[in-house]
Parts: structure tokens; sequence; C-alpha cells
């Protein structure tokens, strides 16, 4: 029997392999990279400040047991969704304030319409920032639900709601064309509900 | 009878490990890809709220960290157990917030400044106070695209 050729020698492979690998395993972080985003009011002081109806507003308040207080009443977190897409989608004004697309109750005593709508969110100094982010998250998820609604029932053929098709605009892997459709559909219903979430300084005192 | 002995005669083959490096392979080509390197050791403790109504951060060349928290174990005898900022690899105060913020953008590339986004990874026991602090500071030097960077959850988690 002839002698074969000697074979290479491979069996180091998987140990170079492995250092390789437990490298990247002790270096890895698995992404966690997301959020809520948030814009800041620019620091310029108005020196004016325009004047907005009390019906128009909606106070929300986090104090420091994480309590949360709906126009001075106090709330379950639960039931803040509700309550905020309810005054954001009421429609009370009448005439030019008129909201063709609102679905709510009308009520004179609540918002005229999304556009005049302003959500302000206080919290004293001492909040847990966890009680805070829920609450900014709740209220987002009004603004969502909400353009979720009129995204559906502008464009059905999509299939997407306003949530899913806003992950695909801000996806770096969608491409030109389609970035460009969603942008301009996007923009149609952000202007429907505009986020009016204006956040107070904090309470200095207790 | 020697048919069945046969089998026995001889040694066993060994298993072949030729596929073993494959495997690993493709182990390690999972984590290369899955891996987002640190850049900093975290100084303080970092447990994210959760939330759902989520948005993807901008890519990561565009995105100024900031980092709040009770100091972590290892710095709790130093530095005490008051929430403290971290920027980069270093404790810092309110005041140097700005400065490290408008440090952070002249080192990007220029057609990136203007579109910086400041992520504000905190930790979901701190009090409110030091980020209302963190946020005027980034008002004043004109920072206003934030980011409250969490873990994806429902909000209810944050309530126990």
């Amino acid at each position: 029997m002839p002698r074969k050729s000697p074979e290479v020698n491979a069996g180091s492979m998987a140990d170079i392999a492995f250092l390789l690998l437990i490298f990247f395993l002790v270096t890895t972080t698995i992404e966690t990279d997301s959020g809520i985003n948030r814009k800041l009011p620019p620091m310029e002081d108005q020196i004016d400040p325009p004047i907005i109806k009390e019906k128009n507003i909606f106070t929300v308040v986090v104090n420091k047991y994480s309590q949360i207080l709906v126009e001075e009443d106090l709330t379950d977190i639960k039931d803040l969704r509700g309550l905020a897409m309810d005054f954001l989608d009421n429609g009370g004004g009448i005439g030019e304030e008129a909201c063709d697309y609102c679905q709510g109750e009308r009520s004179p005593r609540s918002s005229d319409n999304p556009e005049k709508a302003i959500i302000s969110l206080k919290n004293d100094r001492e909040t847990p920032y966890k009680a805070y982010i829920a609450v900014q998250n709740e209220l987002v998820a009004a603004y969502n639900e909400l353009r979720n609604r009129e995204f559906l029932k502008l464009y059905p053929s999509e299939g997407l709601t306003y949530f899913e098709a806003d992950f695909i605009y801000n996806d770096p892997r969608t491409t030109g064309d389609q970035k460009e459709d969603l942008r301009e559909k996007l923009s149609v219903v952000k202007k429907l509900y505009p986020q009016k979430l204006s956040e107070a300084e904090p309470s200095k005192v207790n | 009878m020697a048919k069945f002995n046969k089998k026995k005669s001889g040694e066993l083959p060994a298993i072949s490990t030729a596929s073993l490096p494959d495997i690993v392979f493709m182990l390690l080509f999972f984590f290369m890809v899955a891996t987002v390197m640190r850049d900093n050791t975290l100084m303080v403790q970092n447990t994210l709220p959760a939330a759902d109504q989520i948005q993807k951060l901008d890519k990561k060349d565009r995105v100024i960290y900031i980092y709040a928290g009770k100091p972590s174990s290892r710095y709790l005898d130093t530095y005490g157990s008051e929430a403290r900022i971290q920027l980069n690899d270093k404790f810092g105060t309110i005041d140097e917030v700005g400065a490290f913020v408008l440090a952070e953008r002249a080192a990007k590339r220029e057609e990136l400044q203007n579109v910086l986004t400041t992520a504000l990874k905190v930790d979901s026991d701190t009090k409110m106070g030091i980020i209302s602090d963190i946020k005027q500071e980034l008002r004043k030097v004109n920072a206003l695209k934030i980011n409250y960077t969490t873990r994806i959850g429902d909000y209810t988690q944050n309530f126990n």
C-alpha cells in the first residue's frame, strides 16, 4: 500500500476560531439603542407668550411619589392614554376651528382641535426617571394611536400603521423611492395630529 | 461468524472534527455582526427604564452619549451614592455638560454637526432633577435633539 501524502492539520483552526469567538462574546453588547425622541425648546425666551385657552391645555403632573395628576385629579397610569386621546380627539371647535376628522365627543369644555391642543407635562425634581418615562411613553402612545388610525384611513393600500411606517422610514436600509413616498404620507398624518407636548421646568419647591 | 466479527476488528474510527471550525466560524460571524463595541466603561448603574413607543436611534456616529445614575458598586466608596453624570470616561458635573457636548460636536465631521442627537442613558431610579439640569444645559448649547434611551418593554414594568 503506498503511503498517503500527509494532510494539512486543520486541528488548530478550531482553536483560533474559538479565540476570536470568545473575544467577540465578551465585547458584545446586544444593541439597546432605541428610545423616545424629543425635541427641546430653544433657549430664547419669548417676550410675549401667546394666550392659550385653558380648555386647550391638558395638564399632566408627575409628583415625587410617582403619582399622576391629570387636570388636578389623581389618575392611574393605565387611564392616561385614553384620557389624552379623548382630549386630543375632542374637536370641540366651531366654524374655522372645526375638526372634520376628529371622532371625539365634541365637548365645548375640551380642546378645539388637535392643532390647538397642547399637553403640558410637569414634574418635580424628586420624580423618579422611570415614572417620567412611563408617562412620556403613554402620551406618545396617545399621539401614535390617533396617527395610526388616520394613517390606516388615508392610506389603506399601504397595509401599515403610522408607527410601522415611521419605523420603516427611519430604518437606514430603506431606499430612496420608498423613503420619499413614506415621508410625504407621514407628514400629512403628522400634520393632522401635531405633537404638541410642552414640558414645564420642574418646580423647585418640595 | 467471521462475517459478524469483522466490524469489531481494528480500531474505532475517530469522529471527524473537520466541521468544528465551520461551526465555530458561523458563531463567530454572528457575534461579529451583532457586536456593538463599547467606547467607554460604565461607571454608573445603568438599568434603563422600559418603554414601547420607541424609535430607533440614528447611526452611531451621529449620537453623543450622556450617562447618568448612581455610581456603580466599585465607585460607591469614593463617590458616594448620589446620582452622577458620566461624560466619556469620567464623572462630570452639570457645568461640564455644555462644554462636553460642544467638544464632541466639534470632533464630528462637518456635515454631521447639525444632525446630532444627544442620547440620555439614565438609570431608571434617578431623580428627575439631574435630568432637568442636563436638559437646561443642552438647551444652552443648542443641542435640542435628544433621545431618552430605553429598553423595549411594557411601561408597567417601571412601577415595581
